[in-house]
């Protein structure tokens, strides 16, 4: 097995907890793995990425290589589209259709949504499905929960990093993260079915 | 041994509590600042007896962390690249002197600026002041070489340098740690000729430290951290320091190529391992992510019949981060075909204030009241508030380094220019703003100084803050700044034009003013706000 994701999103998007449960459950299910993040300057509003690399065998490159990527992940809609050369020729998109507007140009959205769908997408509304979980803050967890169909990790595994990320907080929110995680593979089981 | 996910900067961290350290000593600066902020949680969540407190700048904590090795403990200081020009004189002179406890100075240098005004490559310190440097090519190794890094430090009595670079100290793998040692106290050090360097004793400091590079060489040499491996069918060799190591070892992965790899970890160079590889191949490809530090070593002035390739012929770019296309296309690869760019333009997103920053405030009154003065300009510095140079505000006309704001305000209102404002933050202030201060105190240089006290360290995500609020105050007008001429201002909307008229005010009085524009930073208040609820 060898899945190269990279993540995309804005500063505050909640990334870097997306990448500690990913990080986790790779070394409990037995997998290599390297996940780069982007610290300081651009943090404040600006682009965010991460390169998560899993594989069953040693991992040299932090930085996934351009062309190889199997999967963007991305919390906001224009970002998804951001780093396509990073994406192998036919690989998939997966990404919330809310998005964050703090630049004057963004795009219409939808120029925007046509433009994913032209790929192999899944683009759906991560932001509604967080906020019937309970908090809006969750749409990261339900990304997670759709990227974990396509990796080989048991969601168990994943589940149960999802829940000591947030132990800290208490049940309540750990269960609305649970939650969200659960809607969001939800959607990409009934997306293969259509 | 326990297995553990850590960053770069954490490993390296780790590395130093396990090796025993007594005192951690820093200033934040991106992409170093998690290997102290590591040290800090560890000694609040495991009760651990480190003294680990932010210092004021670089150079305070290199001779903070000088005076534990003096006093027999081990030490880190960390920083980056740029601070360690701030730490420059301790760092050259404590080669000199020695050290008594291990003291491990760990470097984050960042190819490419992700966050940084410039990308000059720590080695060239090591090299200049003559002291062992190693250069980790992973976390497992960030953290192996840091421990290592102090039974080398007390051997050969020297500072040793670890260097890292953005991708590393920022990025995550797993980690396999050792038993940590117990912290040992060393007798504190009373050898006056070591440590008094007047010129009788500095010469021999300096003539003992020449004679232990034959030694560091030896280290060098036998070290697995340069690990050679040859291939008999291999024409073509190349030689990888840190980082470069996996980018060319994922080429090779990819490729099923078997090539003649030199991987450097430690300097300086091990000379007999180089010329062993030189011996098996035709050709060698020098890959470093920085400056070709390695490369401008082999190829010297004179010539030579040796085919090196790397950042000075061409093969690679000469500036820049170094990335796995980079070492593909080095090697005549065409780049991978990846997925189509999109059918629509994607606007760049850069990194801007925060809604309702203070900063914003003060940045929309001064643009108001420098708008009659077509000759005024703003000398800004190191910060959040450097982001005032975007539009909207485009507020800022130099930001060059730490403290330079007060500085050339002050040279360049000595000639000529008017108004001449200066923006610096409080943490920036603490750090390198007030020696600048004193001399046009005694001048009563005609400048505005504009402090932004947020009261933290935002830029690199919130550390505690030297000098803000009632201290500041008494700073400032302890300096002996007119106390008329010491106004404090609340940036906040509704105050907008009370703060343009204020400003006015003290650009036409001729002379040295001080505008404190003091609220508290969004970021930091939002954190106490949440740390707050989650408690109650």
């Amino acid at each position: 097995m060898k899945k190269d994701i990279l993540i995309a999103g804005v500063g505050g998007q909640g990334i870097l907890s997306l990448a500690y449960v990913l990080d986790n459950s790779a070394v409990d299910a037995g997998f290599c793995f390297k996940q780069t993040e982007v610290h300081g300057m651009a943090q404040r509003g600006g682009g965010v990425v991460s390169h998560v690399r899993l594989s069953d065998r040693k991992i040299y490159s932090d930085m996934i290589p351009t062309g190889t990527a199997d999967i963007i992940l991305s919390i906001e809609p224009l970002e998804a589209l951001r780093y396509l050369d990073y994406l192998i020729p036919g690989g998939l998109i997966i990404s919330n259709s809310q998005p964050f507007i703090n630049i004057p140009e963004y795009p219409e959205m939808d120029q925007l949504e046509a433009s994913i769908k032209s790929y192999n997408s899944i683009l759906f509304d991560a932001t509604k499905l967080a906020k019937e979980a309970g908090t809006i803050y969750a749409e990261n967890m339900v990304l997670l929960g759709a990227l974990s169909h396509y990796i080989s990790i048991d969601t168990e595994i994943m589940k149960k990093w999802v829940k000591n990320l947030f132990a800290p907080k208490g049940e309540k929110i750990v269960n609305m993260n649970l939650k969200a995680f659960d809607a969001g593979l939800d959607v990409v089981q009934k997306w293969q079915t259509h | 041994m326990k297995k553990e996910i850590l960053m770069g900067d954490e490993a390296v961290a780790m590395g130093a509590i396990h090796a025993g350290i007594k005192s951690a000593c820093g200033y934040p600066g991106t992409p170093s600042t998690e290997i102290f902020e590591y040290i800090m949680r560890y000694v609040e969540t495991q009760k651990a007896s480190i003294h680990a407190l932010w210092s004021s700048n670089e150079k305070v904590a290199y001779e903070e962390a000088l005076g534990a090795s003096y006093a027999g403990g081990r030490s880190i200081v960390t920083m980056k690249h740029v601070g360690l020009n701030v730490a420059a004189d301790p760092f050259m002179n404590s080669a000199i002197t020695g050290v008594n406890g291990g003291l491990v100075v760990a470097v984050a240098d960042d190819p490419g600026m992700h966050s940084s005004q410039n990308e000059q490559d720590s080695r060239y310190y090591s090299h200049f002041a003559c002291i062992l440097c190693m250069e980790p090519h992973d976390q497992q190794e960030a953290y192996d070489m840091t421990r290592d890094a102090y039974i080398l430090s007390e051997r050969f009595e020297i500072p040793v340098m670890i260097r890292l670079v953005t991708r590393l100290a920022h990025s995550r793998s797993s980690v396999t740690t050792k038993e940590p040692l117990p912290q040992v106290l060393l007798p504190v050090s009373d050898k006056r000729s070591q440590w008094v360097l007047l010129p009788i004793n500095a010469r021999k400091r300096y003539s003992r430290l020449l004679s232990v590079q034959k030694e560091m060489i030896a280290y060098s040499e036998a070290s697995p951290y340069n690990h050679l491996e040859i291939k008999e069918n291999s024409r073509l060799g190349v030689i990888a320091s840190g980082i470069a190591y996996n980018y060319i070892m994922e080429y090779c992965q990819e490729k099923g190529e078997e090539l003649s790899v030199l991987k450097i970890g430690t300097y300086p160079l091990p000379v007999v391992k180089i010329q062993k590889l030189f011996e098996s191949v035709e050709r060698v490809v020098v890959l470093e992510d920085g400056y070709p530090f390695i490369e401008e070593k082999l190829l010297g002035i004179l010539p030579h019949s040796y085919k090196i390739q790397g950042r000075l012929d061409g093969t690679l770019p000469r500036d820049g981060e170094l990335t796995p296309e980079l070492v593909r296309l080095a090697f005549g690869e065409k780049p991978k075909e990846h997925e189509k760019k999109p059918d629509l333009p994607i606007p760049a997103r850069p990194p801007a204030l925060c809604k309702g920053c203070p900063h914003g405030d003060l940045y929309n009154a001064l643009n108001d009241a420098m708008k009659i003065y077509d000759g005024g300009r703003v000398f800004s510095d190191i910060g959040c508030y450097t982001l005032g140079a975007l539009p909207p505000y485009n507020a800022i006309t130099t930001c060059v380094d730490m403290g330079a704001s007060i500085s050339m305000a002050k040279g360049a209102c000595d000639c000529g220019v008017f108004p001449s404002i200066a923006v610096i933050g409080d943490s920036t202030f603490a750090h390198s703003g007030i020696t600048p201060l004193l001399g046009a105190v005694k001048e009563n240089s005609n400048i505005k100084v504009i402090i932004l006290d947020n009261a933290t360290v935002a830029m690199t995500g919130g550390q505690e803050t030297m000098c803000t609020g009632d201290r500041m105050d008494k700073l400032i007008l302890g300096l002996g700044v007119d106390p008329n001429h010491y106004r404090i201002l609340s940036p906040v909307p509704k105050n907008l034009q009370e703060n343009i008229d204020v400003i006015l005010e003290e650009i036409n009085y001729k002379g040295l003013s001080i505008l404190i524009c003091r609220r508290e930073c969004l970021q930091t208040a939002k954190k106490k706000l949440k740390s707050k609820s989650e408690k109650e």
